[in-house]
């Protein structure tokens, strides 16, 4: 079999699994209406598979913000802050994160992806270890691939098999990065971090974690789990993206280790790649001001979060454990989920299918994101929904 | 470690994969774990975590790069056990 011949293989399985053309995947949306509401093909549909937890994309002050950026400096940088040099904005942005972390250094990615294989790959090498959560992101996998390191994964959110496979490593734990998310973006499930911090300080690890999904929705001024469970200054270096709660693209790394800063000259996803746009870059600025006092949106967004929970408990769904702004109702076979999703998608519900092997345990999961933005009517008018298809996916095999 | 470790590991993964994939057919050593046995990325990787656990030993994943055929896991199973 040829390369070409394998895609082809590739592309007949996926296509056996989505038959007549269905585009779980990818979907075209033709016009965004809102933070809420968007139009596919001749719908209507509210938006709850799009991560904007905080419902901050047409905020007037990113979108000012924005428009000021590219009348100032342009549509694009073209080319790398090494090669082309770091514009006011880039800088700003670093000193403001850092700011908002109490840590010395920060450095900005031009996506969360990267921020993730940029910091990660910088971080450890060949002979290194990492210890990653077998639910992590594919960001973490790639950082971790890039780096040659060593990699290690341990049961999803289980500090038991953590600390064995931690004494396995003996005398190798030194070298060793631990790596954790604040929110797991399939379940919404969040990590045990005092326990995790409990055996990264006995092991003398370095400990990473990844706050994309918990950026703005956990803590009081929105730093993710570090600030939800007191243990920011316990956790070595944070990751996470601007293109959930912050409503743009990129990413950032904060710090307390000065040798956070050595990156920028070794780091290959930082150095080999365009800088963000000052459009992106004044947008992201804007977002993390309203993040920040957006005390408001975040007890909005838990509002929305409980009362979805809540109803898609009731029902009858399996969740993942915790209410959180994902919430993903687990069913066993992809059939289900495909049906569930077309379901929803005919009653101007858009949410995001999950299929093995991305999905945990070889289940499938029908995942919805909440957002401070959705009103108390149209949160109802899901769970209602979710509620009436229940009986419907119980009986499709 | 000896032949029958050997052995050993080559019957516990040949019986896992077998219950894994489900399959009626023969699983020996030369049978390629993709596409023989279209075991996918997630199941292969929690099935190095219950080998580690029964061997007590850590087998880095990326390791895996190298593995195509169950002799070829079998020999990296066999090689870090030796090692520990």
């Amino acid at each position: 079999m040829n390369l070409l011949e394998k895609i082809d293989a590739a592309a007949a399985a996926r296509k056996a699994l989505l038959p007549n053309g269905v585009g779980a995947f990818g979907i075209p949306i033709e016009e965004v209406y809102s933070a809420t509401e968007a139009r596919i093909g001749d719908r209507r549909v509210l938006l709850l598979g799009t991560n904007n937890y905080l419902g901050l994309t047409f905020a007037p002050e990113c979108i000012q913000a924005a428009h000021e950026a590219i009348d100032k400096e342009g549509t694009g940088t073209t080319g790398s802050r090494m090669a082309n040099g770091s514009y006011f904005g880039h800088r700003a942005l670093e000193k403001e994160f850092a700011d908002f972390y109490q840590c010395n250094s920060s450095i900005v990615f031009t996506t969360g992806y990267q921020a993730n294989l940029g910091t990660i790959s910088g971080l450890v090498g060949p002979g290194d270890t990492v210890l990653i959560d077998g639910d992590s992101h594919a960001s973490i996998y790639d950082g971790c691939i890039l780096s040659g390191a060593d990699i290690i994964r341990f049961k999803h959110n289980d500090v038991t098999d953590m600390e064995k496979r931690l004494r396995r490593l003996g005398d190798r734990v030194e070298t060793t990065l631990i790596i954790a998310e604040g929110i797991y973006s399939m379940l919404g499930d969040q990590a045990p971090l005092a326990e995790i911090v409990k055996l990264k300080n006995a092991y003398g690890c370095i400990l990473l974690l990844d706050e994309a999904h918990s950026l703005g929705v956990l803590g009081e001024t929105g730093q993710g789990l570090v600030e939800k469970t007191g243990l920011l200054q316990e956790v070595d270096f944070i990751t996470g993206t601007f293109s959930k709660s912050l409503c743009s693209i990129g990413g950032f790394c904060v710090s307390n280790h000065p040798q956070l800063e050595q990156l920028r000259y070794i780091s290959h996803p930082y150095i080999f790649t365009a800088s963000p746009s000052p459009a992106t870059i004044a947008s992201t600025r804007a977002a993390l001001e309203l993040l920040r006092k957006g005390s408001h949106l975040r007890k909005q967004l838990w509002d929305n979060c409980t009362q979805l929970y809540s109803a898609l408990k009731e029902a009858g769904y399996v969740l993942g454990p915790d209410p959180g702004p994902v919430i993903a109702a687990v069913v066993d076979t992809p059939q289900q989920a495909l049906l569930l999703w077309q379901q929803l998608l005919e009653h101007n519900i858009y949410v995001n299918l999950i299929l093995p092997p991305a999905a945990p345990e070889g289940k499938s999961l029908v995942r919805c994101s909440v957002n401070a933005a959705h009103t108390e009517d149209q949160i109802r008018y899901v769970g209602d929904t979710f509620a009436k298809l229940y009986s419907v996916i119980s009986s499709h095999s | 470690m000896t032949d029958s470790n050997y052995d050993e590991i080559m019957q516990l993964l040949c019986d896992r994969l077998s219950s894994l994939t489900n399959t009626n057919a023969q699983i020996s050593p030369e049978t390629n774990l993709i596409s023989q046995l279209s075991i996918d990325s997630i199941k292969l990787l929690n099935l190095i975590m219950e080998v580690e656990d029964t061997f007590d030993i850590s087998i880095p994943i990326n390791a895996l790069a190298d593995v195509q055929t169950v002799r070829e896991l079998v020999d990296l199973v066999h090689k870090i056990k030796s090692a520990s």
